[in-house]
């Protein structure tokens, strides 16, 4: 698929069909993250679905979310289908790994959270730089970078998912502007943490337009 | 306000399933809604209590789904509209109650959803509950979509009034937890005070009444049966000589796999919504032109086999296919690469299958598992500890059937606290046919809601025929795992949120019980103390372990503890809170040695337990804590 078309207006090109994988870990806030992606294709007139995950998996498991919107009516995602894989955890990107294609973007938190089999030195976490540059060998573009750092420096630590919307924003992967991603902020998210929000999301924006960032430009697309 | 409140006519907003199955009851004008917290279901409780806090709607958190389900048929036989919601084997504990109040029918609309959880992301089973509805003879809808749960909700109230009986709602996961654009009708008002009509020789189901009531029930099929074949949620589309027949999420699937396939001009497609009774004239008019039809559905072949009864009673010969070696499988959940394929292969088409990349063989080593955890700070971790210490200290080795909850994470390593699970409340009753047959040191754990919405009879029983084992009761004052709703028992509850408080101890005691030790497990030595009194006890004894969820009380509380613990040079380096407790803020430093324990303060609650049993653990001093965050 050639993902700048997706840019034009609807009705130019009807046949859109984007599939985005969310995957971290409990308490990441995926769920806000797909749901504000999903609020934004919806303004702009895509008709989007999210599928999430609750319950058992959120105790310091792996938390899951898709987001489709064009002409797709299935909410999940097959393996091997993902056109976009948001990772907001090392290792948990790289295990996703199964729902990429060979032109999927891959944008990635470099942050690690270790999982408890590694804290208490039961297994091992896999080199960071290893997992980028394997992940970068099968898919079409990684942008991957500290994202838990950018939060921090934006002033709320919390606000990964923040950044990581803003980089998708600015990826040049979604049929609307980082913009409408920003008015669903304003309008749907707690007004008690927008000027942080904002601010972290313009962080991300900005880690997309890096070009130290991207371990593999998607050159495939454009 | 509730957004599902404020949303207008005409607008489209972005609702979950189960929010768009709460705005189609209050279009329906829904009075009351009662339900029992359970994955993928928990959210239409949790909306419509919020709802019910800004308007006249009565909602009810009942103490298990029977109760939710009665309190539901009582509102429904007095004019009220109700809505009553559960998850899959919910409606298992509801059953008895199921299958008479089909005899006993309904006065206004009354519509019972069961959430199906194929897959099991948070059950113990993947049963198809769409035989409910063909066992208790009930009209059932299945939504394929957000936009659908909604209007076929609000439908299914209409139904169920001009029927004279319940209907069944059957959604999956992947419908209650998906969000779409969902467009909104109008909000319809209440009715006021309901009318309870007295006609005890319709609604009192002694024998001489309910061999009429089941005569009326099945002479009501034909009537469902009827409406199944006007319904506008049964849709055919597409043209060909093949043909698929499917229901709920896998619907979308079909039309997926159609569209990728390029089959628009090849296949027709009949998506039902309303599976029971099936449509038998509509099925027939489809399969006649046919050669060969495929049915896709999640878990039992349901309609797979109404069809192939239909068409052999019709002498069609036609090869109607969905579960098979080749085909698809009865188990787990479906997916739209998955369906594309079946399709491809049972019409004979080329299908385009390249395996995905394989992230664990790229790496060339196993990737580190991530399991669930109980928090740091959970008073279950405390309270496993102390039971482990004390069996460990009196040489004994104990048999552990647990129950439904947080603490069913029990299960795996360090704690390997779970060793017996059926369902709500077997604890119980297991612990004490476990007991009887080996003579073992039995220790049973269920939590407070459960024991609440299962547990009662079994303890009555255990206390009645004397039985011997030690039930701990995990009471964290909350219904944890899905979500912290209120139960009877409950001290800790939202602001506002109007109810009489139970005591828990007090209905042990009213139960028989008397040998009881109430305990803080998050102070060790005083529990330590009664686990090993209770344990080496005979008969019936109950601990309640009494302290708060962690997460609850931060939620509702707002602030977080500030202490916070390390682990000093005195280390022994024993690993006994590694090997017994398993804290996720308790890891292990790498080291050249083997590494050395440490406390990540990030992750540590401050619930100050480790430091009662391990000398080198001391606080933080409070200028540190700060300094650091």
């Amino acid at each position: 698929m050639n993902m700048t078309e997706n840019r034009k207006p609807k009705t130019e090109n009807p046949i859109i069909r984007l599939r985005l994988f969310f995957t971290g870990v409990g308490g990441q806030g995926t769920l806000l993250a797909s749901r504000v992606l999903g609020e934004a294709a919806l303004e702009a007139g895509f008709s989007p679905l999210v599928s999430e995950t609750h319950g058992m998996a959120q105790r310091g498991g792996i938390v899951v979310s898709t987001v489709v919107l064009g002409e797709v009516k299935s909410p999940i995602i097959s393996p091997g289908e993902a056109d976009v894989l948001l990772g907001f955890e090392a290792l948990e990107t790289f295990r996703a790994l199964n729902y990429c294609h060979p032109k999927s973007l891959v944008i990635a938190n470099t942050a690690a959270i270790p999982p408890y089999p590694v804290a208490i030195g039961q297994a091992k976490y896999p080199g960071v730089g290893r997992l980028m540059q394997l992940l970068a060998e099968q898919v079409g573009g990684v942008l991957a970078f500290d994202a838990g750092d950018r939060a921090r420096r934006a002033g709320s630590p919390l606000a990964v998912n923040m950044v990581l919307l803003g980089a998708l924003a600015a990826s040049a992967s979604l049929p609307f502007s980082d913009e409408d991603l920003r008015q669903v902020l304003r309008t749907r998210t707690n007004p008690k943490f927008l000027e942080a929000n904002l601010l972290a999301f313009q962080s991300g924006v900005d880690a997309a337009r890096a070009a130290k960032n991207w371990l593999k430009k998607p050159g495939a697309w454009h | 306000m509730s957004e599902l409140l404020t949303g207008q006519p005409g607008e489209t907003r972005l609702f979950l399933g189960n929010e768009a199955i709460v705005r189609g009851a209050l279009e329906a004008g829904v009075a009351l809604v009662a339900t029992y917290p359970g994955t993928p279901s928990s959210e239409i409780g949790d909306r419509c209590y919020e709802i019910s806090r800004q308007t006249d709607l009565y909602f009810e958190y009942s103490v298990n789904e029977k109760v939710a389900l009665e309190v539901a048929a009582g509102a429904a036989a007095s004019g009220w509209r109700s809505l009553c919601s559960m998850k899959h084997v919910g409606l298992n504990v509801a059953a008895d109650t199921l299958m008479t109040l089909a005899y006993v029918g309904v006065k206004a609309g009354m519509v019972i959803v069961s959430a199906d959880d194929p897959s099991l992301f948070s059950s113990q089973n993947e049963q198809d509950n769409r035989y409910y509805a063909k066992m208790a003879g009930l009209p059932m809808l299945e939504p394929s979509s957000p936009q659908e749960a909604k209007e076929m909700t609000r439908a299914a109230f209409a139904l169920s009034e001009g029927l004279g009986l319940p209907v069944l709602l059957r959604t999956t996961t992947r419908i209650n937890h998906t969000r779409g654009a969902v467009t909104l009708r109008e909000l319809v008002s209440r009715s006021g005070p309901g009318i309870f009509a007295k006609e005890p020789f319709q609604k009192v189901m002694v024998p001489a009444v309910a061999r009429l009531a089941h005569a009326r029930l099945l002479e009501s099929q034909a009537r469902a049966a009827a409406l199944a074949e006007d319904s506008l949620f049964n849709k055919v589309s597409g043209k060909g000589k093949w043909g698929i027949i499917t229901s709920g999420v896998s619907a979308n699937y079909v039309e997926d796999a159609v569209a990728e396939l390029g089959l628009e001009d090849r296949v027709q497609v009949l998506k039902l919504g309303y599976t029971n009774p099936l449509p038998a004239n509509l099925i027939l008019k489809f399969l006649a032109p046919l050669e060969r039809v495929l049915v896709v559905e999640e878990l039992e072949p349901f309609l797979e086999e109404g069809v192939r009864a239909l068409a052999q009673a019709q002498g069609l010969a036609l090869p109607i296919q969905g579960k098979g070696p080749a085909l698809f499988s009865r188990l787990y959940e479906y997916h739209p690469a998955l369906v594309r394929q079946v399709a491809a292969r049972y019409f004979g088409l080329p299908g385009k299958a390249a395996a995905p990349a394989d992230p664990q063989k790229i790496l060339g080593e196993p990737l580190p598992d991530r399991p669930p955890n109980l928090c740091p700070g959970c008073p279950h971790r405390a309270m496993y500890y102390s039971v482990k210490i004390a069996l460990k200290d009196l040489g004994l080795e104990g048999v552990f059937p647990t129950d439904i909850g947080c603490y069913t994470l029990g299960l795996l390593p360090p704690l390997s606290m779970a060793d017996f699970l059926i369902c709500m409340g077997s604890s119980i009753n297991t612990a004490a046919g476990i007991s009887k047959a080996t003579g073992q040191k039995v220790v049973a754990f269920i939590g407070d809601s459960t024991f609440f919405h299962a547990g009662l009879p079994g303890l009555v029983n255990a206390v009645h025929q004397g039985h011997d084992f030690l039930l701990v009761i995990l009471d964290n004052g909350t219904t944890a795992m899905t979500g912290h709703q209120p139960h009877p028992g409950v001290t800790l509850t939202p602001p506002g949120f109007p109810c009489e408080h139970v005591p828990l101890k007090r209905v042990v005691q009213a139960l028989g019980v008397t040998q009881l030790w109430v305990v803080n497990p998050l102070k060790y030595k005083e529990t330590l103390a009664a686990t090993k009194e209770a344990i080496g006890a005979t008969g019936v004894r109950v601990i309640i372990a009494e302290a708060p969820c962690h997460l609850h009380v931060q939620r509702l509380k707002g602030r977080k503890s500030k202490a916070r613990f390390r682990v000093t040079e005195a280390c022994r380096d024993c690993r006994d809170c590694l090997d017994n407790f398993g804290c996720p803020a308790m890891q292990l430093n790498p080291g050249p040695e083997g590494g050395r324990m440490f406390i990540d303060t990030d992750l540590c609650s401050g619930c100050a337990f480790c430091v009662q049993w391990c000398e080198a653990i001391k606080p933080v001093k409070k200028e540190a804590v700060s300094s650091e965050q």
